[in-house]
């Protein structure tokens, strides 16, 4: 054999030993022990990483759950199945998960949010739109319509309707809440899905503005608030609804002339009776 | 002169047409006062001013209606004598509602000024003093309160002030007016300035489209061995501070740093005038000088009108819009305001008024990036504003942050070139402001 060859071999086996050798120390001392479970939790989750539970993705909420630090119902986008499966594999209680659903809190669409005089020429996108005068509606607190919250949103779940107003779809909806986030107004709140009474408005505006930016803005005149012994509370021109004393028979739903505090649901069949 | 020698300028920027004919020629005029005056609290960059009056109250004009808060702040005097009529929130010509005192003005004028101040014996603290109660703003754009801009921190040595007259937006003539109207003041101004820091090197710049005023500042300053007048080339944005400094002195001020930091101060023509009026008439800040101009309005003009004049009144003034009138921007036209409320008023540092028509604007359809590049070559800074803009809309902050977003000065250079008509400079904008929040965030936590 030629020498050259032999020398070949001995160096490239040679070398190969030596790593194999340090390669097998490393595995030795630098051994990292994962808690199996984190695995287990993690194979349960949708892997959708859209980090509605605050965690930086799914893995990261696994580490946590196994840690203690996340409750086992804290993964809004599994929902109740996951929390049962999470629940099994630590050995503990589920407890009641309540959905969570975003609810736009801002009725202003084209029709009836008053438009100031200008075309809008540039970047289809609420902040941009904010930062060239605030948008072209008039009303300074309401939706802008740029469609940020459907760009947020990391399983298709809203729409821009016909009016220009964001529509959330609630099959599709996991609640992981970036929608929110995502809104520069402050349009867009979480709340437990059953809940049905809401003030469809965030104008700060005195009544006689408010009035005359939008149809079914807020006037703040207050007629809500009255008798709903701290139900309903006003502040600075805007009704705020205070859920843990409301009663909804104290609230005189009729009396509001904008339609700005009502039912999420049977509004529309309201407005026909009128 | 040396044939070879080019005109001074610095790397990238455009040739926009300049438009400037419509309104080169007339002459200031002072419009008489409006029927209301509407002053904004607001009028400088910082913070809003803290008002002195209530409803109700006779004010004088040139009386002191407002005070400044804080450092970075003007105080505000009223532009005529009249009767406050209520403070509250109203539109102005950055889009927002802010709190404003609206003044009914009276049928004469009251006069209530300050002091007059022989120029040849005040001191630099006396200057600096009037520069601060006059209530005196940068008239380039930003607002920025001029005493602050005369007051550098002990350990920046200043060794000269440049005068800006490049006026490089097209349609806006202020400036030039200014320079051909009252060449004197110009120069005196600037005097009381390198005073004010104790510099005895002054510079003023001029674009080359401009030969009329240039030939009528080099004659004054014929005597005043330490003051030149430097031509730099017609180009936009010439008349950015960095892009001046680096044309003027082939200083190259280095990002996020201001101009003090390479030894100079740079001040607008129309800033110089006041300081001369306040110093020399012991005039406050209560006019502003601007350029009503664009082929929509009747009768283009150069005017003087009161701090506070609705915007309505000025264009009925200019013999109103005609019927081609698409658009109507405060400012110049690559870097002004599109305004929605004509009942918004003139404020200090308004330079301009355009009413444009439909050829005159840009809104054409976007299409996809062609990655030509032509944006990057004509980047004064030395941006990559194809790659911000997309950084920017892709919400992709940290990367944008490291491609020095937060230095652009949102000239428009390059939205003006994209042949693909993308509004970079909106979403670079709009990247640069969510950055600067999320330094700050950064910052306090």
């Amino acid at each position: 054999m030629e020498p050259t060859l032999l020398i070949a071999i001995a160096t490239m086996g040679g070398l190969g030993f030596l790593f194999a050798g340090s390669l097998a120390i490393a595995d030795k001392k630098l051994r990292v022990v994962e808690n199996p479970l984190i695995a287990k939790v993690n194979d349960v989750l949708p892997g959708a990483n859209c980090g509605g539970c605050g965690k930086a993705g799914c893995y990261d909420f696994a580490v946590n759950v196994v840690e203690g630090k996340s409750p086992v119902n804290g993964c809004p986008v599994g929902g109740e199945e996951t929390s049962r499966a999470i629940a099994e594999i630590m050995g503990v209680e589920a407890g009641d998960s309540v959905k969570m659903l975003p609810r736009i809190l801002c009725r202003g669409g084209n029709s009836e949010a008053v438009k100031k005089m200008v075309n809008y020429y540039g970047p289809l996108s609420c902040s941009a739109m904010h930062l060239v005068s605030g948008g072209d509606k008039m009303c300074y607190y309401g939706c802008l319509g740029g469609g940020d919250c459907i760009e947020a949103c990391p399983f298709d779940a809203m729409f821009m309707n016909a009016d220009g107003l964001p529509e959330v779809i609630e099959e599709l909806c996991t609640g992981c809440g970036n929608c929110v986030k995502a809104c520069l107004r402050d349009v867009i709140e979480m709340h437990p899905e059953d809940r049905n009474v809401f003030v469809f408005c965030k104008n700060h505006d005195d009544p006689k503005t408010s009035k005359d930016v939008c149809s079914v803005a807020c006037l703040g005149c207050g007629i809500c608030a009255r008798k709903s012994g701290g139900g309903v509370e006003m502040d600075n021109y805007l009704a705020v609804i205070n859920y843990d004393k409301l009663d909804e028979s104290t609230i005189p739903f009729d009396k509001c002339r904008t339609n700005a505090i009502g039912h999420l649901r049977e509004i529309n069949e309201r407005e026909t009776i009128n | 002169m040396n044939l070879f020698q080019k005109a001074k300028t610095f790397r990238g920027g455009i040739h926009p047409g300049e438009a400037k004919e419509l309104s080169e020629n007339s002459v200031f005029e002072t419009m008489p006062n409006p029927a209301a005056i509407l002053i904004p609290l607001q009028h400088s960059a910082g913070k809003a001013a803290k008002p002195l009056v209530k409803k109700g109250d006779d004010v004088k004009c040139g009386q002191l209606i407002a005070e400044p808060d804080g450092f970075i702040s003007a105080p505000i005097h009223s532009p005529v004598s009249g009767k406050v009529t209520k403070i509250t929130p109203a539109a102005t010509v950055g889009g927002f509602p802010k709190d404003t005192i609206l003044i009914t003005p009276a049928e004469t004028n009251e006069y209530d000024f300050m002091e007059t101040l022989n120029p040849d014996k005040v001191t630099p603290a006396e200057i600096k003093e009037r520069v601060k109660q006059a209530g005196i703003v940068g008239k380039g754009g930003a607002a920025f309160p001029t005493y602050v801009k005369l007051s550098p921190p002990e350990d920046k040595k200043i060794d000269v002030i440049i005068l800006n007259g490049c006026e490089c937006e097209p349609y806006l003539t202020r400036d030039y007016r200014f320079m051909i109207e009252r060449t004197n003041e110009v120069v005196s101004g600037l005097q009381l300035i390198m005073k004010a820091i104790g510099v005895d090197k002054g510079s003023i710049g001029i674009e080359d489209n401009k030969p009329g005023a240039i030939a009528k500042l080099k004659e004054a300053v014929k005597f005043i061995p330490n003051i030149t007048v430097d031509v730099v080339k017609t180009k936009y944005p010439q008349g950015a501070e960095k892009m001046l400094i680096k044309a003027v002195t082939n200083r190259e001020v280095p990002p996020g740093k201001l101009p003090m930091d390479v030894g100079v101060v740079i001040q607008n023509i129309g800033t110089a005038i006041a300081v001369h009026d306040a110093v020399v008439k012991g005039e406050p800040e209560i006019t502003a000088a601007l350029t009503v101009s664009g082929k929509g309005i009747n009768q283009p003009k150069n005017l003087i009108v009161r701090v506070g004049t609705p915007l309505s009144d000025v264009i009925e003034y200019c013999g109103g819009v005609n019927e081609y009138v698409e658009k109507v921007v405060v400012g110049g036209p690559m870097m002004g305001v599109a305004q929605f409320d004509f009942s918004a008023p003139i404020q200090k540092a308004t330079s301009g008024l355009l009413v444009l028509t439909e050829d005159e604007i840009n809104a054409h359809e976007e299409t996809p990036c062609l990655k030509c590049g032509m944006c990057v070559d004509v980047c004064p800074l030395g941006l990559e504003p194809t790659k911000l803009a997309r950084l920017s809309k892709l919400d992709r902050l940290e990367e944008a942050e490291k491609l020095d977003i937060t230095v652009c000065m949102e000239c428009g250079t390059c939205t003006y070139t994209c042949p693909a008509n993308i509004p970079l400079v909106q979403w670079i904008r709009l990247g640069k402001q969510r950055v600067m929040t999320m330094q700050r965030e950064r910052k306090s936590a």
